[in-house]
C-alpha cells in the first residue's frame, strides 16, 4: 500500500457542497475553471494557498448536501492528496471514489493536530502525526477495485474494452 | 424476521433476500438528469466508451436549475442535453414544465416499488410515492446509461411512528424540520428512514413528498413512505399483490425507532445557515425579514399555495417585503390560475415566476444581498445559497412564510 506526507488544512463539521463549490460557479465550463472559488463561502483565501500533495482534515459530515461531483472534482483539481474526516455524507463519498479521491475515516485525528501540520498517510493502515499513531481501517471490497482502477471511468472504459 | 420497507423493495428488484449491510447490484427503473449536470453526464458516458444508453425510455432529462437562462452561459447546457437527447434517442425531456422532482412522480415517471436514481440531492421525493430513489454524481449516472445497473449497500432503517392530529398551522414541513432537528444534519447518513403511523396515512401525497426530499438533509439515502389508496391514484396505477406488501413489517430489524405524537408539534424554523438548527417560530419572533420565497420541490405544490393563498386572502404583504412565489410545475401553475389560488397571491402582493428551481439554488429572480433575511419554503439554508454568504436563510412552512410576509417580520 502506497505511504505519503502532506501539509495539513483543518476544516470543521458539516463542510457543505455549497461551501465547496457554489451553485453559481457550477455552470463554468471545466473543473479547473471553479477550483478557485472553492470553499469561496467560508474561507474564500483558502484555494489559493492549497498546494499539491496537501492534505484536508476535517470534522464530521463533510461533503453533505447536492449531489454535485464537481465537489470532490474541484478537491482533487486543487492537489489535494486525500480527505481524512470523522465522517462524510453518502453522495459525497461514494463521488469521490468514483473520481479517485481519497477518503479517510478518523474519529480523532481532527481535534488533536493544528493547520500546518505535516502528517504521513500509510494507506489502509495508519496516520502519523506528532509522534502518534491513528489506524485507519480498510474500504470494501468493490470500493477498493474502483480506486485501483483509478475511478470509475477507467472501470468502465476497461468494462468496454477500452482498456486493460 | 420479518424486512423493512426498503428490504423488500430491494428484494423485489433483484430477487436476492438482502438485509440491511449486504452490498446488490440493482436493476435501475428510471433515472433523471438535470439541465446542470447533462454535460458532465454526456462527457463521461463518452469517455466510458458506451455506444447506446441501456434504455432509452428509461431516461428522464429535465431542465429545470437554468431555465428560464439567467446567464448566457447557461443555454450551452440545453443545446449539449437536446444533442444528447436526439443522438441516443431519448423521448423524454421537459424543457420548461417545472423541477425535475415534482415531473418526476406527477408525469407518471415513478411507481411504487421502483428503484430510481437522479443526479441531484433531492431524489429522495420519490420515497413519498413507495420507490427507493436516491441522488447520485454524473459519473455514477454515465455508467447506469451504459449499464442499466448500480451497485448500493442495503441500509439500515431508521422507523419514525407518527400518530395523531396536527395541530392548525401545523403541516408535514413542520414534521420533518423537527425530525432533522433531532436526528441532527448526519443523523441518518447511510439510513434508510421509514415514515408510518395514522398521521403520515391520513397525509396527502403532497405532504409526504415534503418530508421523503428532506430526508437527505439528515443524511438519508432515502425517506420511504407505504403506498396505499391515495399514492395509487396520483401514479395513476392499480395496487397489485406486490405494491400492497411494501411496507416495514413489525417484527424487522430497526437501528432506532422515533415515535412522536402529531399533538407534540408546532411550526418551527430552520434557522441560519444549518438545516438542523430547529426553534419554535414563537421563540424568534419579532426578527425583521426582506424577502420571502414560497415554492421549490420542497414546497411549491398546490396544496401549499392554497395554504399560503389562505393566510393571504384580502390582505396585503408589508410594504418592503418581497414576496416570490414560484409553483413546482406548469401543471400546478395552471391549476393554480383556474382556482383563482395565483390571482389572491397576487393582489396580496406577490411576485409569481415561471416553474422551476430560480431562487431556490441562487441562480435566479430573487437572490440577496449581505445582511438580508428571506423566510423561505425550500429545502437548505446553506451559506451562499440565495445570494452572498452573508444572507441569512430561515426555512419554514409555507403557511409561516406567508404569515411572515404578513408581518413583515418571523412570526407564528
Ligand atoms: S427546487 Fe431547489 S432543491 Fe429542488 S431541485 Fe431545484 S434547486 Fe434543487
Amino acid at each position: 500500500m502506497e505511504k505519503f506526507k502532506g501539509r495539513v488544512w483543518i476544516l470543521g463539521d458539516d463542510i457543505d457542497t455549497d461551501i465547496i463549490i457554489p451553485t453559481e460557479y457550477l455552470a463554468l465550463k471545466t473543473v479547473n475553471d471553479m477550483a478557485p472559488y472553492a470553499f469561496s463561502p467560508l474561507r474564500p483565501e483558502l484555494a489559493g494557498q492549497i498546494k499539491e500533495g496537501d492534505i484536508i482534515v476535517a470534522g464530521k459530515n463533510f461533503g453533505c448536501g447536492s449531489s454535485r461531483e464537481q465537489a470532490p472534482e474541484v478537491i482533487k483539481a486543487l492537489g489535494i492528496r486525500a480527505i481524512i474526516a470523522k465522517s462524510y455524507a453518502r453522495i459525497f463519498f461514494r463521488n469521490s471514489i468514483n473520481n479517485g479521491l481519497l477518503l479517510i475515516e478518523n474519529p480523532d485525528l481532527h481535534d488533536e493536530i493544528k493547520e500546518g501540520d505535516e502528517i504521513e498517510v500509510n494507506v489502509g493502515e495508519a496516520i502519523f502525526a506528532n509522534g502518534k499513531k491513528y489506524p485507519i481501517s480498510s474500504l470494501p471490497e468493490n470500493l477498493l477495485d474502483i480506486l485501483n482502477a483509478g475511478g470509475l471511468v477507467k472501470a468502465m472504459r476497461r468494462l468496454n474494452g477500452l482498456e486493460d | 424476521m420479518g424486512s423493512t420497507l426498503i428490504e423488500k423493495i430491494i428484494k423485489n428488484n433483484t430477487g436476492i433476500d438482502a438485509k440491511a449491510g449486504d452490498i446488490v447490484t440493482v436493476n435501475v427503473d428510471r433515472v433523471m438528469i438535470h439541465d446542470i449536470f447533462i454535460p458532465f453526464v454526456a462527457e463521461k458516458f463518452e469517455e466510458m466508451g458506451f455506444k447506446k444508453l441501456w434504455d432509452p425510455d428509461k431516461v428522464v432529462l429535465i431542465y429545470d436549475h437554468l431555465v428560464p437562462a439567467s446567464q448566457v452561459d447557461d443555454t450551452r447546457h440545453f443545446r449539449i442535453g437536446d444533442e444528447f437527447a436526439a443522438k441516443y434517442g431519448m423521448k423524454h425531456v421537459h424543457h420548461s414544465d417545472g423541477i425535475c422532482h415534482q415531473l418526476m412522480t406527477e408525469a407518471g415517471y415513478v411507481k411504487p416499488g421502483n428503484v430510481v436514481f437522479g443526479t441531484d440531492s433531492h431524489t429522495t421525493t420519490y420515497g413519498s410515492v413507495g420507490a427507493f430513489s436516491s441522488g447520485i454524481g454524473y459519473t455514477e449516472m454515465a455508467s447506469i446509461l451504459g449499464t442499466g445497473k448500480l451497485w448500493i449497500k442495503v441500509p439500515e432503517t431508521i422507523r419514525v411512528n407518527i400518530n395523531g392530529k396536527l395541530p392548525e398551522n401545523v403541516t408535514s414541513k413542520d414534521i420533518i424540520l423537527t425530525l432533522i432537528g433531532d436526528l441532527g444534519a448526519d443523523g441518518a447518513t447511510y439510513k434508510s428512514l421509514e415514515f408510518a403511523g395514522d398521521t403520515v396515512e391520513n397525509m396527502s401525497v403532497a405532504s409526504r413528498m415534503t418530508i421523503s426530499n428532506m430526508a437527505i438533509e439528515a443524511g438519508a439515502k432515502c425517506g420511504l413512505f407505504s403506498p396505499d389508496e391515495k399514492t395509487a391514484e396520483y401514479c395513476n396505477v392499480t395496487l397489485d399483490d406486490t405494491m400492497k406488501n411494501l411496507y416495514g413489517d413489525e417484527d424487522a430489524s430497526y437501528c432506532r425507532v422515533i415515535n412522536y405524537n402529531a399533538e407534540d408539534f408546532v411550526p418551527v424554523m430552520a434557522c441560519p445557515s444549518q438545516v438542523d438548527k430547529i426553534r419554535p417560530v414563537s421563540e424568534i419572533k419579532e426578527i425583521p425579514i426582506d424577502q420571502v420565497f414560497i415554492g421549490s420541490c420542497t414546497n411549491g405544490r398546490l396544496e401549499d399555495l392554497h395554504n399560503a393563498a389562505a393566510v393571504l386572502k384580502g390582505k396585503k404583504v408589508a410594504p418592503f417585503v418581497k414576496l416570490i412565489v414560484t409553483p413546482a410545475s406548469r401543471k400546478i401553475y395552471r391549476e393554480a390560475i383556474a382556482d383563482g389560488t395565483l390571482s389572491i397571491l397576487s393582489e396580496a402582493g406577490a411576485m409569481i415566476t415561471h416553474p422551476g428551481c430560480g431562487l431556490c439554488c441562487g441562480r435566479a429572480g430573487g437572490i440577496l444581498t449581505d445582511g438580508e433575511r428571506v423566510v423561505a419554503t425550500n429545502n437548505r439554508n446553506f451559506l451562499g445559497r440565495m445570494g452572498t454568504s452573508k444572507v441569512e436563510i430561515y426555512l419554514a412552512s409555507p403557511i409561516t412564510a406567508a404569515k411572515c410576509a404578513l408581518a413583515g417580520k418571523i412570526t407564528d
